[in-house]
């Protein structure tokens, strides 16, 4: 976004050579990070809800659940900013605590997906053939139905409930990771220093873990981060078409679909959740942009 | 004609990085008389392509910036022209030749159609009187011309070229610049392309100018020579005189990078060292860091030029008085 | 080329397969029984025995599958339990809508998109691009469904010049195609960004400057179509991601298309259309990539070369 970090003169400045030596690669990375303008924004602004969430309880106003039916419906002010829904309770507090829920479901998911994805492509990618061809095609079948269309099918089978959503949502991000870990494996199979550690008498295991599993934390991070950004997206669509969180939970999806209802009346009843979803997600895309461009800047201008 | 058709005077080009400003030309200075061909001869880095695309006023900007001097081109110079003046010079008066035939031509358009846009948007031709004229071009560099509708993944390196060739001579320019027009083939097909540009450049009598490293190129096709090192010109003269009497010592250094038949291999000696970074240019003379002859004289004061009969040459070896302080 | 086309074609059916055998597990792993759905509270045991055995729910599972399939090939996905009609029948009373939301999604995405991630890269580092950069990825970051909502409290409330559901008139196509549009915009702009990048330092960029030809017939000649082959490349991934939005953009604005059709039948535990909704998706998805993949031949002759020698 930013020539700021002009990373293609970079190497030919004798300076900088010398102090590129004395720093390993991930501080390197950092060094960049932090001269993009934009990803440091993103990352300071995806810290400090991590913050809030982890606060919550000392943050918000009021219980979250607590209601009030004398003072349902009203208008932000002074006592309540972002005002009360239907049932009095106060806006504020509940998005404060659907953070909580929105950045664990984004993290869970991810979690779930990378992990099984990552195994799954290091395995095809490690020992290729027939198995890989195989798991290679379940992808496929995964992409060939559309993301949110498969998690609904998952979460109307398994039945609404939190762990049940994480599930669904992972599962439809598994192929992204699944190919990303593969594609690495694919190129530090051939390597000598592979063929090597086998030469030695090292387990499969231990060789996936030790060499191509470094190898590819690059782009899984990335993929993690741009990924927690899809899950939180997915999740809140999910729970606005009631197949998520269920209310009474304060989650900003389902706030949105049950605010729906007042959008007449009340606006800031969508307004506010569907805002706090976007900054997340923003936030968290800015970040990881800016920390891609970081790990590979030949990918830049 | 009256004076030459081409005439560089102090071209300066820098350009404009986060690490800094390289300055990639620095007061380069040549002519070229109609019809003639000239040499420009130095390693990687040394400014060729910026002077050449700095001609064709396509010098990248950002980061590139033409901070002073002029071009005059057939009495005009071509510095102070608008891009939409510039635009009716290049390709009909002045045309390019890349080094890299694989990558200097859209890989979806047909080479038909890349040789006759220049036909169509310069001498007001019609789409179907400029096929015709675009074959016949394509028959002129020996290619068939009803390969006009074939995309250039269909053709081979040395082929490729040929296209390119025939692209720059569409409009029958009075100048040529090719960059190292024949460094991507391979040798037995460099020959060949060689000796096409050499034949086309008689037949369309066009002036040109040979970017090369390679100094057994120069001796085929030119009869001027300019020597550029670190951004300047550092000695030039007619065929006969540099490589009859090469006084720089970088130019020497060149010569003995040549690997001779008839002498003993053990004579061959690389230049020692490496070009100075752009960035950090070294004081006085750019090349004193790497030069067998150096004196203290040239860590400090960059030398001036020495003009023996069109033989100039910029080393204090040479020149007592006229340096420039820099 | 028409061979290949049919060698496509025949990819496409492994694919199918997987797909039905995943959506037939995820439905059959479900916890509701559809005999009592389908009955209601207030049946019997015994009726609800006799129900499934007429449904086949007894036989073993991969008998029922074998069933499914077979039945699916003739073009038969079996009955709603709701309304018990022909699957196939629901589907296709409801596809029309569906298609058409899809397209014009689509036609948003690219009219939208590519002008801005063009604009973008020529004025890179500029304000202009970062405006456009930024525009783009708040696109791909803001739920489509808020974005609606916010569409509907605009234009159908605070400034009523567009209804909020139905689908009778024209203007019921503006709000739900830009809410399906927007994240497929987003990812073409950006793409198309980073193409032009990569693409305006080509060899044969310059090659075509230094011809003197003019900027436009540079950009639309040599730049767009060099630019394109990737950009068709993400649209036709993200299509199926686009496709899977009409069941927020259907929802939201009360369009009676496939993808409420999947959710309500989701919601009811109506089992066949399910699997025969999700199974359609499927085979959308699959064509669309086939016809992005035939797409790429038209703009890389390499390509078209590649599929003339692949017979």
């Amino acid at each position: 976004m930013n020539n700021e970090n002009g990373t293609l003169f970079a190497p030919s400045s004798g300076r900088t050579k010398e102090r590129e030596k004395r720093r390993s690669p991930w501080w390197e990375v950092w060094r960049r990070l932090r001269r993009n303008k934009a990803a440091v924004a993103g990352m300071s602004v995806v810290i400090l809800l991590v913050v809030v969430a982890v606060l919550a309880p000392v943050l918000a106003p009021y219980d979250p659940n607590q209601t009030n039916i004398k003072m349902r419906l009203q208008g932000p002010s002074s006592e309540h900013p972002l005002g009360t829904d239907n049932f009095g309770r106060d806006m504020l507090s509940r998005i404060i605590y659907g953070s909580r829920i929105s950045l664990y479901v984004g993290f869970v998911a991810v979690g779930i997906g990378a992990v099984f994805g990552g195994i799954l492509g290091a395995i095809g990618g490690y020992y290729g053939g027939r198995l890989d061809n195989f798991i290679m095609r379940c992808m496929d079948v995964l992409l060939a139905i559309p993301q949110i269309i498969l998690a609904i099918a998952i979460v109307g089978a398994l039945g609404t409930s939190l762990l049940n959503l994480m599930i669904a949502v992972g599962i439809s991000q598994l192929p992204r990771y699944a190919r990303v870990v593969r594609a690495s494996a694919l190129t530090v199979r051939g390597q000598e220093y592979v063929e090597a550690a086998r030469a030695v008498g090292a387990s499969d295991a231990r060789i996936i873990l030790e060499n191509i599993l470094p190898n590819c934390m690059a782009p899984i991070i990335v993929q993690s981060t741009l990924g927690v950004a899809q899950a939180i997206l997915s999740a809140a669509a999910l729970s606005f078409l009631g197949l998520g969180i269920q209310p009474p939970t304060a989650e900003w999806g389902s706030m949105l679909s049950s605010g729906r209802q007042f959008l007449r009346n009340a606006p800031y009843l969508t307004f506010f959740p569907g805002l706090a979803i976007s900054v997340v997600v923003l936030a968290l895309n800015i970040f990881g942009d800016g920390l891609r461009d970081s790990l590979d800047p030949k990918l830049r201008q | 004609m009256n004076g030459p058709l081409l005439e560089v005077a102090d071209l300066n080009v820098i350009y404009k990085t986060y690490e800094g400003t390289v300055a990639a030309v620095n007061g380069v200075e040549f002519s070229l008389e109609a019809g003639r061909t000239l040499g420009l001869v130095g390693e990687s880095g040394a400014g060729k392509t910026t002077t050449a695309l700095s001609i064709m006023g396509l010098v990248p900007s950002p980061p590139g910036i033409i901070t002073s001097g002029s071009v005059n081109f057939a009495g005009k110079n071509l510095l102070s022209l608008s891009e939409k003046e510039m635009k009716k010079i290049r390709g009909n008066h002045i045309s390019m030749i890349f080094q890299d035939p694989m990558t200097s031509l859209n890989p979806v358009v047909t080479v038909g159609v890349q040789i006759s846009e220049a036909l169509v948007a310069h001498q007001n031709l019609s789409e179907a009187e400029a096929e015709k004229k675009a074959m016949e071009m394509l028959e002129k560099v020996q290619i068939p011309g009803q390969r006009y509708r074939e995309y250039p993944h269909e053709f081979s390196g040395g082929m490729r070229q040929r296209v390119v060739i025939a692209m720059a001579l569409a409009c029958n320019p009075g100048l040529i610049i090719a960059d190292e027009p024949t460094t991507a083939l391979d040798v037995t097909i460099q020959a060949q392309v060689l000796e096409l540009m050499r034949s086309l450049k008689e037949e369309f009598s066009t002036a040109m100018i040979m970017i090369t490293h390679d100094l057994g190129v120069v001796g085929e096709v030119c009869d001027h020579v300019a020597v550029m090192y670190a951004g300047r010109i550092v000695e030039t003269g007619s065929l006969e005189q540099i490589f009859g009497n090469a006084r720089h010592p970088y130019t020497l250094g060149l010569f003995r990078c040549i690997p001779d038949i008839e002498e003993e291999t053990s004579k061959i000696r690389p230049i020692e060292g490496l070009m100075p970074d752009p960035l950090d240019l070294p004081s006085g003379c750019p090349f004193h860091p790497r030069c067998p002859q150096c004196m203290d004289l040239c860590r400090t004061v960059v030398p001036g030029v020495l003009d023996d009969g069109g033989h100039r040459v910029m080393c204090h070896l040479y020149g007592k008085g006229g340096a420039v302080h820099g | 080329m028409l061979r290949y086309f049919l060698k496509r074609l025949m990819f496409l059916i492994p694919v199918l397969l997987g797909v039905s055998v995943v959506i037939f597990s995820i439905v059959h792993l479900a916890p509701g029984d559809p005999a009592e759905v389908m009955l209601g509270p207030s049946a019997t045991q015994e009726e609800i025995t006799n129900l499934r055995e007429q449904l086949g729910l007894t036989k073993p599972l991969y008998v029922q599958y074998g069933i499914f399939l077979t039945n699916a090939l003739k073009g038969d996905l079996g009955r709603s339990i709701k309304s018990n009609a022909p699957v196939v029948d629901e589907i296709m009373e409801r596809f029309p809508a569906t298609l058409t939301l899809a397209v014009l999604g689509m036609i948003f995405a690219i009219a939208i998109g590519l002008p801005l991630g063009i604009l973008a890269a020529l004025k890179q580092n500029t304000w202009v691009d970062a405006l456009c950069s930024f525009f783009a990825l708040v696109g791909f970051s803001i739920p489509n469904f808020w974005v609606g909502l916010m569409l509907m409290l605009l234009l159908s409330i605070y400034i009523p010049i567009l209804p909020s559901s139905g689908f009778d008139s024209w203007k019921n196509f503006i709000m739900p195609t830009i809410v399906l549009g927007i994240q497929t915009m987003a990812v073409i702009a950006r793409m198309t960004r980073s193409s032009m990048l990569e693409v305006i330092r080509q060899d044969y960029v310059r090659t075509a400057r230094a011809k003197g030809i003019s900027d436009r017939l540079v950009l639309t000649r040599h730049i767009l179509g060099n630019v394109l082959i990737p950009v068709v490349t993400i649209a036709g991934i993200y299509f199926g991601h686009q496709l899977g939005g009409v069941v927020i953009t259907e929802t939201i604005f009360s369009i009676p298309g496939l993808g409420r059709l999947i959710v309500d039948a989701i919601r009811a535990q109506d089992y066949p259309v399910v699997q025969g909704g999700v199974l359609f998706f499927a085979l959308c998805v699959g064509i669309v990539n086939l016809l992005v993949d035939l797409l790429y031949a038209v703009l890389d002759p390499r390509i078209k070369a590649q599929y003339r020698a692949a017979k």
